[in-house]
């Protein structure tokens, strides 16, 4: 049962084949019996899951009809959810209790979804491989001595294990869409506005982006019509109308234009990751998309670019936590200053440290210009590339991650070439633009997943859907499951 | 970087270690980033905001506020509705 999509799950529901206490039970049940490998959740919310499920029920009862009623679902811990804990996987917030709800709760709430609990993460959504949780770092799936990637790793971990029927994660430089290839599942980073950042613990303001991890395209479109639309508590949120996703899943692929950016498939791409992204192309093809060969030329840059601009905002959003307002303090402080400078030594990870330090750095007097302005600078010559290379196709075709899941550890001692991990994510960020991640091979003896990424103009997640749900129609990557 | 001097500004308190290995993977990090000054800028717009949004204006009304628990109760130290902290002088 709790290997279900939320469209099977929607028409087990409410055809009364199962209920919404029965679906919740199986998913706790499958938590309780794979959690201690894979480590997917922070914390659980058990008793309140229970709750909502018998209240989907009554819903259910009464003849109402919602695609999420009654499905459980897992949020990242930076998702601010009222009464529960939301701890960004940082001993800063370890015990910290949001007085609100962030939007998409809210809006997952109106739709009746159960919310099973909280999924681990990167502290504060730093990183890549989920090592940097204050929690047990989660693993991956597919091969529990590597990392399910991050920073979204315990949300992409948790549906590939079926510990839930989807879940949300958030993507700041591709912390959805890495984690999502690495462990098989599919993973959406809406275009920046899409979706309310209301009530999301902020790491870097002008980048975050809430979307969901799913075990299909089809899933993805349904959470999205939740989620999606404008929030007056978001004056970042876009006025634009929201389509309904779902009919994107009746679009025809054929003769839409496939852009494939070169720069993408030159920079020491593991030879079997891109084979399996080449076949993924030629299955697009098949459908009948034409693929026109497009240039990104500053795709090379977009890594420094993305560590000067994430690490600023990221120096100043997380000047908030400072002992006195909420979370940890150190209690061995005299004065003022000294407490500030205790708490935050004890509260945090050293890789948020890293990153504060280099974005008060690239803000500081005298390196302004040179870092944050050039940063800046070189963001818009990357948000051009885009938009040129979108001017000739419909969607953009690339691969997810330049090499599958690494061993855990592996790149712990070098921050440098963890951030290169995210070479190919980290661009979509920078130019706003949606992008998703589906499962497109497996690779080496291990059978490790490889995702495909599928990139499109703001605004435009239809034709992603259109293409990833057509190419799940063919293919079965997707359906897989993971040896647990 | 004046690793010290920076971590005063970020209101870090690093051990040594942390300044030893900070200062080492920074120089790493920094060296990556100039990168970037291959590229001539001169003329080119820095993107704060891809969406390009300005001031956002709503109705200055009255609205419910966002939670009916007492945000305080949150903090590590309240006393009488008063945030406390140690001595400021």
């Amino acid at each position: 049962m709790h290997r279900t999509t939320i469209t099977q799950a929607r028409e087990l529901l409410h055809s009364k084949k199962l209920s919404s206490v029965q679906l919740t039970e199986a998913v706790f049940a499958r938590i309780d019996a794979v959690e201690d490998k894979v480590n997917a959740f922070a914390h659980l919310m058990r008793e309140k899951a229970m709750e909502q499920a018998r209240a989907a029920d009554e819903r259910i009862a009464k003849g109402e009809e919602h695609p999420l009623l009654g499905v459980p679902i897992a949020l990242k811990d930076l998702i601010c959810t009222q009464g529960s804990r939301t701890t960004c996987a940082s001993k800063i917030l370890d015990q910290f209790v949001a007085p609100y709800n962030a939007t998409v709760v809210n809006r997952l709430n109106a739709a009746g979804a159960v919310i099973v609990g909280k999924t681990n993460m990167d502290e504060f959504a730093m990183g890549s491989s989920n090592e940097n949780s204050s929690h047990q770092p989660a693993n991956n799936p597919w091969a529990l001595d590597r990392v399910p990637g991050g920073s979204s790793g315990g949300s992409a971990a948790a549906v590939a294990a079926h510990e839930c029927i989807a879940a949300l994660g958030s993507d700041t430089g591709g912390s959805i869409r890495q984690p999502a290839g690495f462990c098989g599942v599919t993973g959406l980073k809406p275009t920046y506005g899409r979706v309310s950042r209301f009530g999301l613990v902020a790491f870097a303001s002008s980048l975050d982006q809430i979307g969901p991890i799913t075990k299909s395209v089809a899933d993805a479109a349904t959470l999205m019509n939740v989620i999606g639309g404008k929030d007056p508590q978001d004056s970042t949120s876009a006025d634009v109308t929201l389509p309904d996703f779902t009919k994107a899943l009746h679009q025809d692929v054929k003769g839409m234009k496939l852009g494939i950016p070169k720069e993408y498939f030159t920079s020491g791409i593991q030879p079997e990751v891109e084979k399996a992204v080449q076949e993924g192309i030629r299955t697009l093809k098949s459908l009948g998309m034409e693929t026109v060969e497009v240039s990104l030329p500053h795709l090379d840059y977009a890594v420094a670019t993305y560590y000067i601009i994430a690490c600023a905002e990221a120096s100043t959003n997380l000047s908030r936590y400072d002992g006195v307002k909420y979370g940890y303090r150190s209690s061995k402080s005299d004065n003022l200053v000294n407490m500030y400078e205790n708490t935050r030594e004890e509260g945090f990870g050293e890789e948020v440290k890293r990153r504060i330090i280099l974005g008060t750095f690239v803000l500081s007097s005298g390196y302004y210009d040179a870092y944050y302005l050039k940063g800046q600078q070189v963001r818009t010559l990357i948000k051009q590339d885009f938009e040129n290379a979108l001017e000739k196709c419909d969607v953009l075709a690339a691969p997810v991650t330049p090499y599958p899941a690494f061993k855990q550890g592996e790149k712990l001692d070098d921050p440098l070439q963890m951030y290169l991990a995210d070479i190919y994510t980290i661009s979509a960020n920078l130019a706003g633009i949606p992008a998703m991640s589906i499962p497109c091979g497996f690779v080496g003896e291990e059978n490790l997943p490889v995702g495909l990424q599928l990139m499109g103009k703001h605004f435009d997640e239809s034709n992603l859907i259109a293409v990833g749900h057509k190419f799940q129609q063919t293919t079965d990557f997707h359906t897989k499951q993971a040896p647990l | 970087m004046d690793i010290e001097h920076v971590a005063k500004l970020a209101r870090l308190k690093l051990t040594d270690a942390e300044k030893e290995k900070f200062s080492k993977q920074m120089g790493t990090i920094i060296e990556y980033i100039e990168k970037l000054n291959e590229l001539d800028t001169k003329n080119v717009e820095p993107t704060a905001h891809v969406l390009g949004l300005n001031n956002v204006f709503r109705e200055d009304a009255a609205t419910q506020p966002l939670t009916d628990q007492d945000p305080i109760k949150d903090s590590p130290a309240h006393s009488k509705g008063h945030y406390e902290v140690p001595k400021i002088i």
